[in-house]
């Protein structure tokens, strides 16, 4: 299982043994991972999974698609060039170790 | 269990219930009790997702069992509450529960989440082999193997449910079939524009929509579907899936006498009439949490989670009402419809975009005051006016 680091606020990281095949917010969100909400389940409606990827897994994760590109400029507080919705991110074998920063707020 | 919180049901908002207690510092216990057999699941995508084949069990649940363990709730399955007491001497809530497995439970705080069931379609043939609803697991599972071999697919009621289930099986190659009711689709969520959309974007893709269509007898032979009998019309069918709203279980609050109006009447607060004892999700019925008026259903996975939260705040005693925008979303086929406010009462609506491009949204507003959204894949204009309602905004004059 490909480990999943998430990264608080304040710098605390908290390690998942993720699923191939689930999205990085479902992983935080079933294991209880504070600062990522998923309030919408997946579904590109909420933008309150939002995550800043770490650089080295930038080229590996990809730009975000239309439709997340959209809620990322309108609904989240600093969009920054690594800001991706976790929800829309999948685990894979090929991520493992992958890094998200949790940002200071969800909308 | 000896004192402690009480979660009646284990859908989405008894799950939230009890995350969010302990996230506001509950630290008594936690019981949480769900008729399925299951751990808990999202239900949101039994009707797409997973229907389609895309999203497996696996997927569907809503927390690890290492996360219960962890905030110590624990989760009781397969097992439902039959009778609940409250002590007219002890403190308010407290009480006793007794389940259908003979458990007996105390409590010092209850949260009844106990949700709907699909309403059943009093007809002849409604109980033949390969009729379905779609509310629980159970019922997808069932419909996605009936799916796997039907050719024609009837589906009796034009809501959401049954939109959905249409796209999917369409989606299949099933020659499909929407038999509703009213003269027209969804007709108690959206303008006459959307439910218009949706009428011509499913025929478009084939799906043949019958409005104004009355069901006689659902028939077959040898205890199958073989079809579905309108006044005017036979229609063949190996599977029918029947989507005509829900039920809010609200027998467990009557033995309690809490007030109920089609649904378990709360306050903002998320509270009963029994002001100790809290409830949330599809059960309840709610002011509207924009205005505080009125007493409405807000059948949604949103309403769940957020009514939850209220309700948890109330019963750790740090209570707060509930003012979270409502929002909604339906997929079918390509489009995703996304819903923000409470349309009732509107008087104006506004279009923006093109219906015929499949990418557009209608505004709702009540004396100049902006309402809702209906955005089909137009997430802007829907983050756009989800945005203004969350900001408190001056009544027009």
């Amino acid at each position: 299982m490909p480990k999943v680091i998430f990264v608080a606020l304040g710098g605390a990281r908290r390690t998942i043994d993720a699923a191939v095949g689930d999205s990085v917010m479902a992983t935080a969100v079933r294991n209880g991972v504070p600062g990522i909400v998923g309030e919408c389940g997946g579904n590109l409606s909420c933008a309150t999974c939002h995550v800043y990827v770490h650089e080295d897994f930038l080229p590996l994760v990809g730009s975000p698609a239309d439709l997340e590109d959209d809620m990322l400029d309108l609904a989240v507080s600093d969009r920054r060039p690594t800001s991706r919705l976790a929800c829309q991110i999948t685990v894979t074998e090929a991520l493992e170790g992958l890094t998200v920063e949790c940002p200071e707020a969800q909308p | 269990m000896n004192g402690g919180a009480l979660i009646v049901g284990a859908g989405q908002a008894g799950i939230q219930v009890a995350a969010s207690m302990r996230d506001y510092g509950y630290d008594g216990p936690i019981t949480l009790v769900g008729a399925e057999a299951q751990p808990p699941y999202q239900r949101p995508p039994l009707s797409k997702e997973f229907l389609a084949g895309t999203a497996d069990l696996a997927s569907l649940h809503l927390r690890t069992p290492g996360f219960y363990a962890e905030r110590g709730i624990d989760v009781v399955t397969a097992d439902r509450i039959v009778r609940l007491q409250l002590s007219p001497a002890g403190p308010p809530g407290a009480g006793t529960a007794l389940t259908e497995r003979g458990r007996r439970l105390v409590f010092d705080r209850l949260a009844l989440t106990v949700g709907a069931r699909p309403r059943r379609l009093p007809l002849p043939g409604a109980d033949l082999d390969g009729v379905c609803y779609l509310r629980v697991l159970d019922d997808a599972t069932r419909l996605r193997a009936h799916l796997a071999r039907a050719r024609d697919v009837v589906v009796i009621g034009g809501g959401f449910i049954g939109l959905e289930a249409a796209a999917v099986a369409r989606s299949h190659g099933r020659n499909v079939t929407v038999v509703e009711a009213g003269e027209r689709l969804i007709s108690r969520s959206v303008a006459p524009v959307i439910s218009e959309f949706y009428r011509q974007a499913h025929a478009r893709r084939g799906v043949d929509i019958r409005l104004g269509a009355t069901v006689a007898a659902i028939v077959g032979e040898q205890g199958r579907v073989t079809g579905v009998r309108l006044t005017d019309a036979l229609l063949p069918a190996d599977l029918v899936v029947v989507g005509v709203g829900v039920v809010p279980r609200t027998e467990l609050a009557e033995q309690l006498g809490l007030e109920c109006d089609g649904g378990i009447v709360v306050d903002e607060f998320a509270r009963t009439s029994e002001p100790a004892v809290v409830a949330a999700g599809d059960c309840t019925v709610l002011p509207n949490p924009l205005t505080g008026q009125g007493r409405l259903r807000l059948e949604s996975m949103p309403n769940a989670v957020g009514q939850a939260r209220v309700a948890a705040a109330t019963l750790v005693g740090k209570p707060r009402p509930y003012t979270d925008v409502p929002w909604f979303w339906s997929d079918q086929y390509d489009l995703k419809l996304q819903i923000a406010g409470v349309t009732d009462g509107y008087d104006q609506i506004v279009v923006r975009g093109d219906p015929g491009t499949e990418k557009f949204a209608v505004r709702y507003y009540r004396q100049g005051r902006l309402l809702a959204v209906n955005a089909v894949n137009s997430a802007p204009d829907y983050l756009a006016v989800r945005k203004t309602l969350a900001s408190p905004v001056p009544a027009a004059g």
